[in-house]
């Protein structure tokens, strides 16, 4: 028997629905994306990014549909995500999911987004084995987990400031550089001198997972303003580049202080910051020189997408999970998630 | 024809049933509240919603896919109450495949007095000291005719606008109605407070005329209506012209 559940994705400033099989094959993952729409105003503005949820959320469900080939008829259940993320962006997903599940008759259960992250690595790596290490990087977290299951996770550490994300669109206004930074930083970086200034990589106290970005921010804007202000293009790409590094250092420093202090070998890295090149490269690189296998998605499965969460819903709705007609939204994630 | 009309504007929820059949000359005899589920609490509509909507629907003994068209309240009102709203509305249609009609919220609640001998103003709560409000007439014989156009505007400036005794109604009332009577003393009366409740069973009966005609929203495009941009394009606009 077969199981296909439409996923809904609404979290942020992405609309996106996708038909997964058995948590495994994506037959459809169509993603609206509101990023042409933000970048005039620097980042997402969430009463703009819920009022395109409301104009998307059936366009887009409706040609996963149709490209997944199959019929609502065909649909055996429902996955939305239901939390963290912007709770006004969250229940336009979420009332659509509830109201769609009630008149097909199906089951249906609300997800966490950052669960859904981490159920995006299986969809690439079908092999992976708990337990594992977790780095789930974008613009709205930065966090390590240790995963149990598909269902279970604990926190280990998360950032005290900025997320990574966050930072890397903060330094690309600095230098004057528009919205979204991280793919401009990334782009930039790559004709920079990765060791031309030595920016701060924060490690906090000696056994902390946590993060934080702010002192490094800080350090970009005092070393701009030592410049007088005015950067040259060469300047812009060392600052880039140098900057990335230590966002990435500091990185995969602490996942390989969780993987030691936890005794694991397998290390997932998602989320938007995923998709950062340099990233990619030092965590496979450090990951094969300190024996630990680390899997990234391919960039469509980092950033926000409904295919991970119809993935991720999979197992909680295996697992016997429902939600009922109350489910609500809820913003920020409490800590350690066990259903 | 089995209609299923909901109002989530404010942080009142109502959903009401409707069973109309399009043949009598009289419209009003072919028209059947089965049903109404109103509740006034604070709290999100998401936790409420959709529980009301189904309780009505055991309580009436109708399933789900026994409607056969849905009535929604577009607005003006809060934002993200008129979203969950619209955002329900477009899974329930979009499973069902019906039809679905959208009514103005002010009208709706319009109808909350419609044999009133005055003009009639629903005024809303529409945060940052302004208001939501139209103005309406009840033509004696409990039809309503609008007057003017949905309006966001301080109460000062809505006070400027009118020139007739008015029966004002709405949560516009609350926040603001010992400022209607100290500036229009005499010409502005209120109703008792369950008038100021936006119910369904008003959009269920504005939406017969929209189903007779075919005014039909497409369910893909169709938003609520909001009347104020967001404040990030609002300031954006304000920027720049500066």
């Amino acid at each position: 028997m077969t199981m296909k559940v439409l996923g809904i994705e609404s979290s942020c400033d992405e609309t996106s629905a996708a038909i997964v099989r058995d948590g495994q094959e994506i037959l459809s993952n169509i993603v609206a994306s509101q990023v042409a729409l933000h970048s005039k105003y620097g980042g997402v503005v969430p009463e703009i990014a819920s009022r395109k949820h409301v104009e998307f959320i059936l366009p887009v469900i409706d040609e996963a549909l149709a490209r997944s080939g199959n019929g609502l008829k065909e649909i055996d259940a429902i996955a939305v995500t239901q939390g963290p993320g912007l709770v006004g962006s969250l229940l336009v997903g979420i009332s659509a999911a509830k109201s769609l599940a009630y008149v097909l008759k199906v089951p249906w259960v609300g997800v966490n987004h950052i669960l859904s992250h981490i159920a995006a690595a299986f969809l690439s790596s079908p092999s992976l084995k708990f337990p594992l290490i977790a780095l789930v990087v974008s613009g709205g977290h930065t966090s390590l987990f240790r995963v149990e299951s598909q269902t279970r996770m604990f926190l280990l550490g998360q950032t005290r400031d900025d997320a990574a994300g966050e930072a890397f669109d903060k330094v690309a206004k600095l230098m004057g550089l528009g919205y979204p930074g991280g793919q401009i930083i990334d782009r930039l970086a790559k004709e920079g001198d990765r060791k031309a200034i030595p920016f701060p990589r924060t490690l906090l106290e000696p056994h902390s997972l946590d993060f934080s970005f702010s002192g490094l921010k800080t350090a970009v804007l005092q070393h701009i303003k030592g410049l007088g202000g005015k950067l040259s293009s060469i300047q812009i790409r060392e600052i880039a580049a140098s900057f990335q590094e230590a966002v990435v250092d500091t990185l995969v420093k602490k996942v390989l202080r969780a993987a030691r202090r936890e005794e694991i070998k397998e290390v997932v890295v998602v989320g938007g910051v995923a998709c950062n090149s340099r990233l990619r490269e030092r965590f496979l690189e450090e990951g094969s020189s300190s024996g630990i296998a680390v899997h990234i998605p391919p960039p469509a499965l980092c950033t926000d997408n409904a295919a991970m969460v119809a993935a991720g819903g999979f197992h909680h709705l295996i697992e016997g999970h429902r939600s009922d007609l109350r489910l609500n939204a809820y913003s920020r994630f409490s800590g350690s998630h066990q259903r | 024809m089995l209609i299923l009309a909901l109002e989530t504007s404010t942080p009142t929820a109502s959903v009401a049933i409707m069973e109309t059949s399009f043949g009598g000359k009289d419209s009003l005899g072919g028209e059947k509240i089965l049903g109404e589920f109103t509740l006034n609490l604070s709290g999100t509509h998401s936790e409420r919603l959709m529980p009301a909507i189904d309780s009505l629907l055991r309580e009436t003994s109708l399933s789900v896919g026994d409607i056969q068209g849905m009535a929604l309240a577009l607005g003006p009102g809060s934002f993200t109450a008129l979203r969950i709203g619209a955002s329900t509305v477009k899974g329930l249609v979009y499973g069902l495949k019906i039809p679905v009609v959208g009514v103005s919220t002010l009208e709706a609640l319009a109808y909350n007095a419609p044999y009133s001998s005055t003009a009639i103003c629903p005024v809303l709560d529409a945060r940052k000291k302004e208001v939501y409000a139209a103005l309406f007439r009840g033509d004696g014989s409990g039809k309503i005719i609008r007057t003017s156009e949905d309006w966001v505007v301080s109460p000062e400036e809505l006070f400027r606008r009118i020139s007739e005794n008015t029966l004002f109604l709405g949560n516009g009332v609350e926040v603001y109605g010992d400022v209607f009577r100290e500036n229009l003393g005499a010409r502005a009366s209120f109703g008792s407070p369950e008038l100021s409740l936006p119910r369904a069973l008003n959009v269920a009966k504005l939406s017969l005329p929209k189903f007779q005609r075919g005014e039909t929203l497409n369910l893909f495009t169709f938003t609520p209506i909001y009347i104020r941009r967001s404040e990030a394009e609002i300031h954006y606009e304000t920027k720049e012209t500066n």
